[in-house]
């Protein structure tokens, strides 16, 4: 490890069996759904935008599982991962995408804005940046109510270039709040590549510069991502203060359903899915006698059959009524 | 020849870059991807990363930046996404590039063209949809155009990057696809005035007033309100600072009636304003009262029947100019 705390090295030991093939599940669930969302928006079942984060799947996989039921989660527009192991269920998650008065936000959001108050999960932001000051405000409020939780903040690295995530940070660090910054590193915002938009492309220099602390890990292998994860958690729950992760990973679909991917190479993709989260957390597993094929065919199985249910759950739900236009833009029964 | 908005905006864009080395294309996206709304393919490849300039997520930074180069001597052509982004420049635009002129007692000005794209209709939900044009139409020391036909599409941007101050180009996201005959005669002058309002179908019996996105949806209520022959005049804003109140003025004051139709938020709007002076101009020429035709009170929703209700809509139109013929 490197003063920023470079863990991208890092080996780490097997997990227990369980709890091993509970983050391999989970990433087959993330990734199933995805694929059928692509397909449903195809269809032209999900429209809008829809942002896949297939190939991400242990970043979301492995920082979740750091978590507690009682921290508070702020996400971007590319969060369906994120919603779903918070424990959104899958069924209204499709729902949302559906458009449908069953989904998580009502129908109103859509996949950009899946939310989710109960699980604390204060939703998917569109605005790039604009989850970082939310989660200082989330944090503070914590630290003034005497309420000891954290808040993590999930951002892509495109984040990074804007004023909010140096000023969220500033803040953060200066009022010592309890913030688990974490940052899914693609490579790419939109056609950007990182090194295009930024002239310090070692994301931890930024947040080390406002005294954050500081962990860089590979975030295509779920382990490594877990590990790192909880020891910022952990860092943060001791310490009160900020925390700063990168997990360096890659989308391996184009930005959008609208993205003709013109700035990078295939061949350039291609390299990364060879180190897909998937296949070879499940290939170290069965190389360690943890996973056979049949029960990771199993697993999939599972999967499978959830997207299947939520697909047939959001087909089935009710559209909202159109009188109900005007609600929700105010809080019914006013002022408290 | 028939081309589409988005290729009269490139057209217009390239001419540009072509005869003026001073202009140059700034902002997310605008290079190597090729343009959000792809106005600007292969314009890196031919004019390359200097000045077809790729920027990081930084609207505050590049907008001022666009700025600074305007104040320096270049003629910088800064494109915001969408107008929902354009929030986190707001104070470089409405602090810097709108009041720069005034504050140095008209030593400088700022000669900034910004372009971005607005409106709703694609299911992008409330971060993506909003119409804010009447935000920046309140604002002293920066004109405000709304293209919306192909022939405004490939003209205004060459009055607006010879226009010595900050210009603010709205590109309503739904027009990108639409397509229209434009004249294609060798060294064509594309020019149009970026000062008057314009009829964009003349009748007797009422005018709708429109810009943007709306305009499409006003013919397509006039072209059914003349299947049962009721013959609307169709009048589209085009400017949306300053306002050309004579041309509003003198349609009312013919036709007597308007309808208002506007994708922002009735209050507050645009229509307000556009209201506001027709009763200051036109008071006693007005068989009725006017109507307005505006979004909802409400953040624009994903799902697409919520969408649809919550926008200005032809039959929306048709219903409103009925109540104010009464018939
Ligand atoms: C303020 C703002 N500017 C521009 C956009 C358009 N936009 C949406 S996603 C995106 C790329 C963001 O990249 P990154 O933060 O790396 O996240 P990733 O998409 O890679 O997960 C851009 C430019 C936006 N949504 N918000
Ligand atoms: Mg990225």
């Amino acid at each position: 490890m490197n003063e920023t705390g470079d863990m991208t090295e890092a080996v780490t030991g097997m997990p227990e069996r369980p709890f091993a093939h509970r983050l391999l599940a989970d990433m087959l669930r993330i990734r199933r759904m995805e694929e059928k969302c692509a397909e449903l928006y195809g269809a032209q079942k999900i429209r809008g935008f829809l942002h896949l984060y297939i190939g991400e799947e242990a970043c979301a996989t492995g920082a979740m599982h750091a978590l507690d039921a009682g921290d508070n989660v702020v996400a971007t527009y590319r969060e369906h991962g994120h919603a779903l192991l918070r424990g959104v269920p899958m069924d209204a998650i499709m729902a949302e995408m559906f458009g449908k008065a069953a989904g998580c936000s009502r129908g109103r959001g859509g996949s950009m804005h899946l939310f989710d108050a109960a699980r604390r999960f204060y939703g998917g932001n569109a605005i790039v940046g604009g989850g970082l000051p939310l989660a200082v405000g989330l944090a503070l409020a914590d630290r003034m109510q005497g309420i000891r939780r954290v808040t993590a903040c999930f951002f892509g690295e495109g984040a990074v270039a804007e004023g909010a995530f140096h000023e969220g940070m500033n803040l953060a660090a200066l009022w010592r709040l309890p913030v688990l910054f974490l940052c899914e590193n693609n490579l790419y915002a939109m056609g950007t590549a990182l090194d295009r938009s930024e002239s310090q492309t070692e994301l931890c220099v930024k947040a080390a510069s406002y005294k954050v602390p500081t962990l860089k890990v590979d975030g295509m292998d779920v382990r490594a991502v877990h590990e790192a994860t909880c020891r910022a958690a952990q860092q943060v729950r001791e310490e009160g203060g900020p925390f700063f992760v990168e997990f360096r990973t890659f989308r391996f679909r184009a930005h959008s359903m609208f993205d003709p991917e013109l700035y990078r190479d295939k061949a350039e993709v291609e390299e990364w899915k060879k180190r897909g989260p998937i296949h070879s957390f499940s290939a170290q597993l069965k190389a360690a006698g943890e996973l056979s094929e049949d029960g990771f065919l199993d697993l999939d199985a599972a999967a499978e059959a959830e997207v299947a249910a939520a697909v047939a759950f959001a087909e089935a739900a009710a559209w909202e009524p159109v009188e109900d236009l005007l609600r929700d833009v105010t809080t019914p029964g006013g002022r408290s | 020849m028939r081309v589409s908005y988005r290729e009269a905006m490139r057209q217009a864009l390239h001419d540009a870059l072509v005869s003026d080395p001073r202009v140059f294309l700034m902002g997310e996206d605008v290079g190597r991807y090729g343009g959000t709304y792809a106005v600007s393919k292969g314009f890196y490849d031919e004019f390359g990363p200097e000045r077809i300039r790729d920027t990081p997520l930084s609207e505050l930074g590049f907008v001022g930046a666009g700025i600074g180069a305007a104040l320096g001597g270049m003629r910088p052509i800064v494109e915001v996404m969408t107008v929902n982004f354009s929030l986190l420049a707001l104070d470089q635009i409405v602090n810097s590039a709108a009041l720069l002129r005034h504050m140095s007692g008209g030593q400088v000005s700022v000669p900034l063209v910004i372009r971005m794209a607005t409106g709703a209709g694609r299911q992008l939900a409330a971060q993506h949809s909003h119409s804010l044009e009447n935000w920046y139409a309140h604002i002293p020391g920066i004109r405000v155009l709304a293209p919306a036909t192909i022939a405004d599409a490939r003209g205004m941007l060459a009055p607006a990057l010879a226009d010595p101050d900050p210009v603010v180009i709205f590109e309503h996201a739904q027009l990108y696809n639409t397509e229209d005959e434009l004249r294609d005669e060798p060294n064509e002058d594309w020019r149009c005035d970026i000062e008057r309002a314009a009829i964009r179908r003349p009748g007797s019996r009422l005018t709708v007033i429109t810009y943007g996105g709306s305009l499409p949806k006003a013919l397509e209520a006039a072209d059914e309100l003349a299947r049962d022959g009721i013959d609307v005049e169709v009048l589209d804003l085009r400017v949306l600072r300053p306002l050309d109140t004579e041309t509003i003025a003198e349609s009312v004051s013919r036709t007597h009636r308007a309808v208002i139709v506007d994708e922002g938020w009735r209050s507050g709007s645009l229509a307000a304003e556009v209201m506001a002076r027709i009763v200051e101009r036109c008071f006693y020429d007005l068989d009725a009262p006017p109507v307005r035709v505006c979004s909802e009170e409400v953040p624009i929703p994903y799902a697409k029947h919520m969408e649809d209700a919550a926008l200005p809509q032809a039959a929306k139109i048709v219903a409103a100019v009925r109540e104010v013929l009464n018939v």
